[in-house]
């Protein structure tokens, strides 16, 4: 198994967070992992992403030029990283933030409301365990567990409360892709 | 079993130095490497050890002196620009015979340049950046696991040698996370009581640390003596990991970040049947220059591929002495070349020295 990923968008959206929540699910199965964030003032209001590489081998190059799949939050991410998603790989965004997505036809394109649904679960900070909820739905490079194992890393202690609906926004994810109106046909 | 850890590179550092019975860190703060001091001022004082940010990068690395000089395990970090502020100090350092660890985590330059990772500081660290004949020991970390190991390895060699080591990592192994392991270290009793200035007891004569040698007689013999001790680590300190070289007819040399996209290039080379292996260099100083003279001869072409200009492919070429053509590719100012792009560029160079 070998997952390329990388998660772009906003910062503040919570991009660095679930890129490294896959990459602790991965360690908690005993896979080898990489997260290689952009770092710098993009952090402070600009666009940031993180590549997040999850294997059953040894990792070479946590830098890459293409993708097994891209998440995207938002347009400048989408305008940038569409066309570097791998034929036959996935590309998911958010759909609310999100107006103009690729017309890629050699690769699956999946939108998803999360801002909306976070709104509706009133706490717009989820966002981001809903688009993981359903990126694992198409793609269970890990399992739940894991990622539940790992966001009690991810999140301070402080923060244990909001366990729970972390995991329902996991849920809410999964059950917006049993919603969509076309299946999702993924080659790899 | 060793615990598994999630960590960045300089958080891997800064632990390492804990568990490695740093006495002290001085440091003052500057992207890409500010969580090794977040990380030490957060634990050090708990876990015993004085953590201080000085006023400058100046004042860090003569604090180090200072502790250094006094028997302590210190160590500082800084990136670029900050370090080019250190090399004075580094140099009397090196001149006086004070152990210390010292960490670059290398961003782009000249000047302030940018934030990004860079490899630009090939030359200052291994040409000596500061005035005078010295070397210092370079340790090339190219994993996270890399940045905790080379700092209990750095530690060592600096107390076996009396001399600085440099940690020379990069921005993007210094941010990124990856599986870490520590392993069981007991930092050896080093016996510094013949030099360091630890109070005088009545059976011995004043310990005197200086690198001022007033007298050319006296200045050449010291000089001497760092040299018999330079020779040394050519002899007994060159690192470096081979991959894919026994049937290799072309040959990248990369270290740190470069070496990881390297291995990627070499898969994408070695899937369209070109025999390429590499050589990742582990200390740029000393420098795996015997190695590449034996592997010299079975090879078409060396690649090195760094992130600068072209610095360490002056090494590699001084090493293989006309035996084999050696070519550069490289990105600067942050960019990043990708395993596609290095792969493409040794298949143009191999049909252009296959045509010419």
């Amino acid at each position: 198994m070998l997952e390329e990923l990388i998660v772009a968008g906003f910062g503040g959206q919570g991009v660095l967070s679930m890129g490294m929540t896959l990459a602790y699910a991965g360690m908690v199965e005993g896979k080898e992992i990489s997260w290689m964030p952009s770092y710098g003032p993009e952090m402070r209001g600009g666009t940031a992403n993180c590549i997040t590489i999850i294997s059953d081998n040894k990792i070479s190059s946590p830098i890459l030029s293409c993708f097994d799949t891209a998440i995207v939050l938002n347009q400048p991410s989408m305008d940038k990283f569409a066309t570097r998603v791998k034929p036959g790989g996935l590309l998911l965004y958010e759909s609310g933030t999100i107006l103009r997505p690729s017309d890629r036809k050699d690769i699956a394109i999946v939108g998803i409301p999360a801002t909306a649904e976070a709104l509706k679960m009133k706490n717009a900070r989820i966002m981001n365990m809903i688009i993981l909820g359903a990126y694992l739905h198409l793609k269970p490079v890990v399992s739940l567990d894991s990622i539940l194992e790992a966001l009690k890393k991810v999140l301070p202690e402080k923060y244990h409360h909001l366990l729970p609906i972390n995991e329902m926004a996991l849920e809410k994810g999964e059950q917006l892709i049993h919603e969509l109106e076309e299946p999702v046909m993924l080659v790899c | 079993m060793t615990e598994t850890k999630l960590m960045k590179g300089n958080e891997a550092l800064a632990e390492a130095a804990i568990l490695a019975g740093c006495d002290a860190y001085f440091g003052y703060p500057i992207t890409p490497q500010s969580e090794v001091l977040e990380y030490l001022a957060r634990e050090m004082p708990v876990r015993g050890g004085v953590v201080l940010q000085a006023e400058s990068e100046v004042a860090s690395i003569n604090m180090v002196y200072g502790a250094a000089g006094a028997g302590f395990r210190a160590m500082t970090s800084s990136s670029s620009p900050g370090i080019s502020l250190m090399q004075e100090c580094i140099s009397y350092m090196a001149g006086a015979e004070l152990p210390c660890l010292v960490v670059n985590v290398n961003r782009a330059g000249p000047g302030l340049g940018t934030i990004q990772p860079g490899q630009g500081d090939y030359f200052q660290s291994v040409k000596g950046g500061g005035h005078g004949d010295y070397k210092l020991i370079v340790l090339a970390p190219s994993s996270v696991q890399e940045m905790a190991d080379h700092v209990f390895l750095g530690f060592d060699l600096a107390d076996k040698y009396r001399n600085p080591v440099l940690l020379l990592s990069d921005g993007a192994i210094g941010q990124m996370m990856e599986k870490v392991q520590f392993h069981a270290y007991q930092p050896p009793r080093v016996d510094k009581s013949s030099w360091a200035t630890i109070g005088k007891p009545k059976t011995r004569s004043r310990n005197y640390i200086t690198s001022l040698f007033i007298q050319p007689e006296q200045m050449e013999q010291h000089n001497q003596k760092l040299e018999a001790k330079f020779r040394l680590m050519r002899e007994n300190e060159v690192r470096f990991e081979e991959m894919n070289t026994t049937d290799a007819e072309y040959l990248f040399v990369a270290y740190g970040l470069s070496a990881r996209i390297c291995q990627k290039a070499m898969d994408i080379s070695r899937a369209k049947g070109i025999k390429v292996g590499l050589l990742r260099p582990i200390t740029l100083f000393p420098y795996p220059s015997k190695r590449l003279a034996e592997l010299a001869p079975q090879l078409k072409l060396v690649l090195s591929v760094e992130l600068n200009s072209g610095q360490m492919v002056e090494d590699v070429r001084l090493a293989v002495n006309g035996k084999v053509p050696v070519e550069f590719y490289g990105r600067m100012g942050g960019m990043m070349p990708t395993p596609e792009s290095i792969a493409e560029h040794l298949e143009t160079l191999i049909k252009y020295h296959h045509d010419n």
